[in-house]
């Protein structure tokens, strides 16, 4: 892949990815976020691997989604959004006033609360991204990104006779899966999910949990989610907000059943949240 | 008598909605009392709303169909005393009844016949008596509505469900009114335009290239040749308004993406302002700027690169006719663009695609039906517009393709053959209504077009 050059190119470490502890894929040190006056997110320092899943829990306004949106820059869309700190991912820092946003979101793709299919074909919403970087010489190459990304997907046996049909006929579990198969188009190495199944049903749900840990086995995906069973079925890592802190940040297991905060322990009982 | 008239109407109408607010009223406090002592079905405002709607309709559909039916009594009676010789036609009948009615109001009428003043007093007595039978039915039919209603108040009735269907009803009168007043627009201009075929064949018409409406009166008369070729018009008309809708179109559209997109929302909220004042020029202001301002600059720079430039030019008529759709390509467009879900514009962000990248791949064509159709409706303002292009591009029918040149358009020429005192019977006047039927015809092609767009693409981008 074409992305894959560019990786190389600025990612010296990328390869140091083999053992136990793995190099951390994304390092945030003393991040913190402003919205206007509001003070959404304090000093948040965090570790997050490669190739697994991390899951962001807390509260509704905890700031995790905040911090979700920091990893790719989305949050620069927001003319009041202040952001201080520093994030790396290998080793490279993203708010480098030198670093192109456009390439940085190319290596970290995403996928929204809703789904938001391009008011395109099932086609175009997956070649969207190889389109827009050029990662396609010709019209084959595409139909096999597309092709592979919708397989990764687990969407192509639904699609495949319906490639010309229009993306946003698709039901709303099939929706988020063609997001996800356009986000992993561009060969993204982080994937950042925002809360990607809560406008879903059950079944739905399902699949996309069985299809993030495929994922993880090429992917380093970060996820945000408000069901804490979805956290401990999908994830590796689980990191606890609250009130624009993070809270605790450790092993799943860990998290769930040997919290150290007093306030991780009420939240995963129920007792707030 | 005239103000009698007036005084009865208006009395009506007070009593009308008097009784419907009583009723109102009436209704709703016997249905709370009734509610206090029992479980009822709709609640006490539905019946009050009920017993409104029982007094008021009926009471309007009487003096409505009432009214209708005593005049054309009251002709009829009218006239029949008088000599039947002198209601040869329908111009005669007219003539006459307007004078039965100047006689029995006290006016002075020439030569009134012993029939003429028969007929002035039976009209006399006949007026005021339809006048107060339409009310005294009326005000019986609304006392009658507000017992009903009244009687109606029951635990069970379902008032509710019926003043539900009242609403409907009364919003499908309304919508049904416009699509009639549209038709009737349309038939009326059509019998006209039929009259003007029985003059002038519809091929020379239609296919003609010389447009001279001028009709010799007398033999010799010179300058007058009548012929009504419109392809004049249609190449004037079609080249101001292309003209225009080429100026329009990308300013518009472009200043409507930079509001949206670009925009802080401090300027655009000063900004947007400005530009839809634009739409609020009359277009008699916009045609002084066209022939005082934009004409005379046009041909000194055409002067100056050695063309040939008439005094007015369809380029000074187009070009200000642009300046004046602008604000609605932009306002509309902008709309639209602002209607676009946030969600996509993230998406495509998200992907790595640049501010203008997402602009132009996922928010333009997803707005894209919005912006056809502000485009067709600019384009129907252009081609509708006759005061700039009356005072900038002349009268002069040439058949010419140059925008340097004199043309002119259908509005124009309309206008043009109205104006003044016309005998309603010549080829001349009846042209007008031909050349009103075809630029009809051409907005509701445009019409028909732009629907079929917004069609096709709605399939796809919804």
């Amino acid at each position: 892949m074409n992305s894959a050059s560019i990786l190389t190119a600025e990612a010296p470490n990328a390869a140091a990815s083999a053992g136990l502890a793995p190099e951390p894929k994304v390092v945030a040190r003393n991040v913190d976020v402003h919205y206007g006056e509001k003070h959404a997110l304090k000093a948040v320092s965090v570790d997050i691997p490669a190739r697994a899943v991390t899951a962001f829990i807390g509260p509704s306004g905890c700031g995790k989604s905040t911090f979700l949106r920091c990893i790719n820059r989305m949050n620069d869309t927001i003319s009041t959004c202040r952001v201080t700190g520093e994030i790396t991912i290998d080793g490279q820092d993203i708010y480098d006033p030198r670093l192109d946003v456009v390439l940085l979101r190319a290596r970290v793709g995403m996928v929204f609360q809703k789904p938001n299919p391009f008011p395109k074909t099932i086609y175009e919403n997956v070649a969207y991204g190889p389109r827009l970087h050029g990662l396609a010489s010709g019209k084959a190459e595409l139909d096999e990104i597309v092709e592979r990304s919708l397989r990764r997907a687990s969407l192509w046996e639904e699609a495949k006779d319906r490639l010309g049909e229009s993306g946003t006929g698709l039901s709303g579990g099939q929706q988020q899966r063609l997001c996800i198969a356009r986000a992993i188009a561009v060969s993204p190495e982080v994937i950042l999910m925002d809360e990607p199944c809560s406008a879903l049903d059950p079944i739905a749900t399902a699949k996309i949990e069985e299809l993030i840990d495929e994922l993880r086995t090429n992917f380093t995906i970060v996820i945000v989610t408000h069901s804490m069973q979805q956290a401990a079925r999908v994830s590796q890592r689980t990191a606890f907000f609250h009130l624009g802190t993070l809270v605790e940040e450790g092993a799943t297991d860990q998290i769930f059943t040997n919290p150290r905060d007093r306030r991780t322990q009420d939240y995963i009982t129920g007792r707030f949240g | 008598m005239v103000h009698r008239e007036a005084f009865v109407a208006g009395l009506y109408f007070i009593l009308m909605i008097v009784l419907a607010l009583g009723a109102f009223i009436i209704t709703r406090s016997s249905a709370a009392r009734l509610a206090g002592t029992a479980t009822i079905h709709s609640r006490p405002t539905y019946h009050g709303l009920l017993a409104a709607m029982q007094v008021f309709l009926p009471m309007l559909a009487i003096l409505f169909f009432g009214s209708l039916l005593a005049t054309r009594f009251v002709e009829q009676q009218s006239l029949a005393a008088m000599d039947p010789a002198l209601l040869a036609d329908e111009l005669h009948r007219g003539a006459a009844y307007r004078d039965i009615r100047r006689f029995a109001a006290g006016g002075a009428v020439a030569n009134a016949t012993d029939g003429l003043k028969a007929g002035a007093a039976t009209f006399a007595y006949l007026n005021t008596l339809t006048q107060w039978a339409i009310a005294g039915i009326g005000l019986s039919a609304g006392l009658a509505g507000l017992l009903f209603g009244l009687r109606t108040v029951t635990a069970e009735f379902r008032a509710r469900n019926r003043f539900e269907r009242i609403v409907a009803a009364l919003l499908l009168a309304c919508a049904g009114l416009a699509v009639l007043t549209t038709v009737g627009i349309v038939f009326s201009v059509l019998f006209e335009t039929v009259h003007f075929f029985q003059k002038v064949s519809p091929v020379d018409f239609l296919f003609g290239t010389h447009w001279s409406p001028q009709q010799a009166i007398r033999a010799d008369q010179g300058g007058a040749s009548g012929s009504f070729g419109i392809a004049p018009l249609v190449v004037g008309t079609l080249l101001i308004s292309t003209i225009a809708i080429l100026v329009a179109g990308p300013i518009g559209l472009f200043a409507a993406i930079y509001m949206a997109e670009y925009a802080s929302p401090k300027f655009r909220a000063w900004a947007k302002p400005i530009l839809e004042i634009l739409a609020g020029i009359p277009t008699v202001v916009l045609g002084f700027f066209a022939a005082l301002t934009v004409a005379p600059v046009i041909r000194e720079v055409g002067t100056a690169l050695g063309l040939n430039v008439a005094s007015e030019s369809a380029l000074a008529a187009g070009l200000v006719m642009g300046i004046m759709i602008v604000p609605f390509v932009s306002s509309l467009s902008d709309d639209v663009i602002t209607a676009v879900p946030q969600s996509l514009r993230d998406g495509s962000l998200g992907m790595g695609a640049t501010h203008s990248e997402t602009i132009r791949r996922v928010v333009l064509p997803a707005a894209l039906p919005g912006i056809v159709s502000a485009f067709m409706l600019a384009i129907s303002r252009a081609v509708g517009e006759t005061m700039i292009v009356v005072m900038a591009a002349g009268l002069a029918a040439n058949l010419s393709f140059n925008p340097l040149d004199a043309v002119t358009t259908f509005t124009v020429q309309i206008k043009t053959i109205l104006v003044g005192d016309q005998e309603f019977d010549s080829a001349k006047t009846l042209a007008a209504f031909a050349l009103g039927f075809v630029l009809f015809f051409f907005t509701l092609t445009l019409n028909v077009i732009a629907l079929a767009i917004v069609r096709k693409y709605r399939e796809q981008y919804d």
